[in-house]
């Protein structure tokens, strides 16, 4: 299977030592990774090689832009168009417009698959389209955000204050330079604009999620939660049924399923005959990140590709 | 909620034995006797508080201790929960905001826990609403999110919904 990848930065270079391990044909990544233009032969830019290169599968791990998608979005049309597979880890063109592509890869007889863009490392996308299939998804919460869940766990298990933690934060490399997106909640709104879009089939956007974050969380309020045996988390909730699309801090016992150390993220699924199914993991990192999207490959390889 | 059992001897003290245990408060013990009945026995009313859900479980420690119960009466206040809020709370009338909610007749604010930062920061408060059923307490919650945006502050809920 030949594959080009789209975008070589930190998730990017995370995957490609694994993807010759996973038996895939890493010659063409090598080529289409010189011909990027970033990395070698200038004047080929990734437009070029979508459009020119020959290949099965495009892996398109480039920034994401939460409004309009781009570049990736237009990458990714382009693929489908052109009958070909597509994995991402990008929150973009999957929030975006989810609906458009995938109708797209239906009528091309192709996959779009976007494991890693929820919870990096863990499987929640196979978990809910393959290992609950037949189940009725009743609601999904979740802790989606592994920047502020680090925060909140510092300012709780250490009494930081929130500018402390979100320094500490920061000098480890979990929170970026800017860290609006994440603390404010924005970033784990998108995951749950992907989870409405593609579990129940709505047309949400990020307007429509109710969204507090975490940026005026006071220590005080963490230490009256401790009173009672609770913490506080940046929770995620889903609920079609009651309208709730919803990000906000939350009281929790402290030994609900959902509350999770560190940068780690957790989700939990409730569902009719299975009743509440949770999943644990990271959620970022460059090997996490690839891991998602190496099964997502192997998927396409082994469900679509042997086939025909 | 009320209790009314026969005042037979060691009764009244089997029965509140399992209060204590499912996290409940006695409020009130009550004698009285009946006059429809022209034996010597006595009704004990027990009044008590209990916490969310633990009504049944009440009832089987008692019965487990050998005392009849005769009636459970109205189950008022039984459901509590706790917010906290964050922001300006002294000067956006924190009085007022625990009225909006006393006023409603089916919830009340039964505890308040402020910590008070230096001057000109935001400060919490964890508040305690107790409230006569589910249905109530999601209606007062509605009441509280209302007023924390009207006032700018920020709520922050329990996971368990109440909606
Ligand atoms: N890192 C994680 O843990 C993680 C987890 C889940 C999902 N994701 C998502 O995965 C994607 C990649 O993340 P990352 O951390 O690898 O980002 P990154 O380190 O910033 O890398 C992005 C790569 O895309 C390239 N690029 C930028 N603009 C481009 C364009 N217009 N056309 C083609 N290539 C372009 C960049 O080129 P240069 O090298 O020249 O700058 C860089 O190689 C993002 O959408 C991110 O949200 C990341």
């Amino acid at each position: 299977m030949k594959i080009a990848l789209i975008g070589f930065g930190s998730v990017g270079r995370g995957k490609s030592g694994i993807i010759s391990a996973g038996g895939i044909d890493m010659r063409a990544v090598l080529d289409r990774k010189k011909a990027t233009g970033m990395c070698g032969t200038p004047g080929i830019s990734a437009w070029d090689v979508i459009t020119t290169a020959d290949y099965d599968l495009l892996i398109e791990v480039t920034p994401t832009d939460a409004t309009t998608g781009e570049p990736a979005l237009t990458y990714i049309r382009e693929a489908l168009a052109a009958g070909r597979h597509v994995v991402t880890s990008n929150k973009g063109p999957i929030a975006v417009a989810f609906h458009e592509l995938s109708r797209l890869a239906a009528e091309k007889n192709v996959q779009l698959r976007y494991e890693a863009t929820v919870c990096g490392a863990v499987p929640i996308m196979k978990a809910l389209e393959h290992g609950l299939a037949g189940n009725e998804i009743i609601k999904i919460s979740g802790v989606f955000n592994g920047t502020c869940n680090y925060i909140l766990t510092r300012m709780a298990d250490e009494g930081l204050t929130y500018q402390q933690a979100l320094m500490e934060a920061r000098e480890l490399g979990y929170a970026e330079a800017d860290p609006t997106y994440d603390v404010q909640g924005i970033d784990a709104a998108i995951k749950l604009v992907i989870l409405a879009n593609t579990v129940w089939g709505l047309s949400t956007t990020l307007d429509d999620v109710d969204i507090t974050g975490i940026d005026s969380l006071t220590l005080a309020a963490l230490e009256l939660a401790d009173g009672q045996e609770c913490t506080i988390r940046l929770i995620g909730e889903i609920i079609p049924k009651k309208n709730i699309l919803r990000i906000s801090p939350r009281i929790m016992p402290k030994n609900h399923p959902l509350v999770v150390s560190g940068t780690l993220n957790a989700v939990m699924v409730d569902t009719d005959m299975a009743g509440e199914v949770t999943l644990i993991g990271k959620g970022a990192g460059s090997r996490e990140t690839a891991s998602a999207i190496i099964s997502d490959v192997l998927f396409i390889r082994d469900y679509h590709v042997k086939r025909s | 909620m009320k209790l009314e059992m026969k005042d037979a001897p060691g009764q009244l003290v089997a029965a509140l034995k399992p209060v204590s245990l499912v996290g409940g408060n006695i409020v009130a013990v009550i004698h009285q006797h009946d006059p429809q009945h022209l034996s010597d026995t006595i009704d004990v009313q027990i009044v008590l508080e209990l916490p969310e859900g633990k009504l049944e479980t009440l009832v089987n420690l008692i019965r487990n201790e050998g005392v009849n119960i005769l009636r459970i009466g109205e189950e008022r206040l039984l459901v509590r929960h706790s917010v906290i809020l964050i922001g300006h709370l002294m000067h956006t009338d924190l009085s007022d905001t625990v009225d909006r909610i006393d006023t409603t007749g089916f919830a009340e604010v039964a505890e308040l826990h402020l910590v008070m930062p230096a001057i000109d920061q935001p400060s919490s408060a964890k508040i305690t609403i107790k409230s006569t059923s589910d249905e109530a307490m999601g209606e007062a919650l509605a009441i509280l999110r209302e007023v924390a945006r009207q006032k700018k502050l920020m709520i922050i809920e329990p996971l368990e919904d109440h909606q």
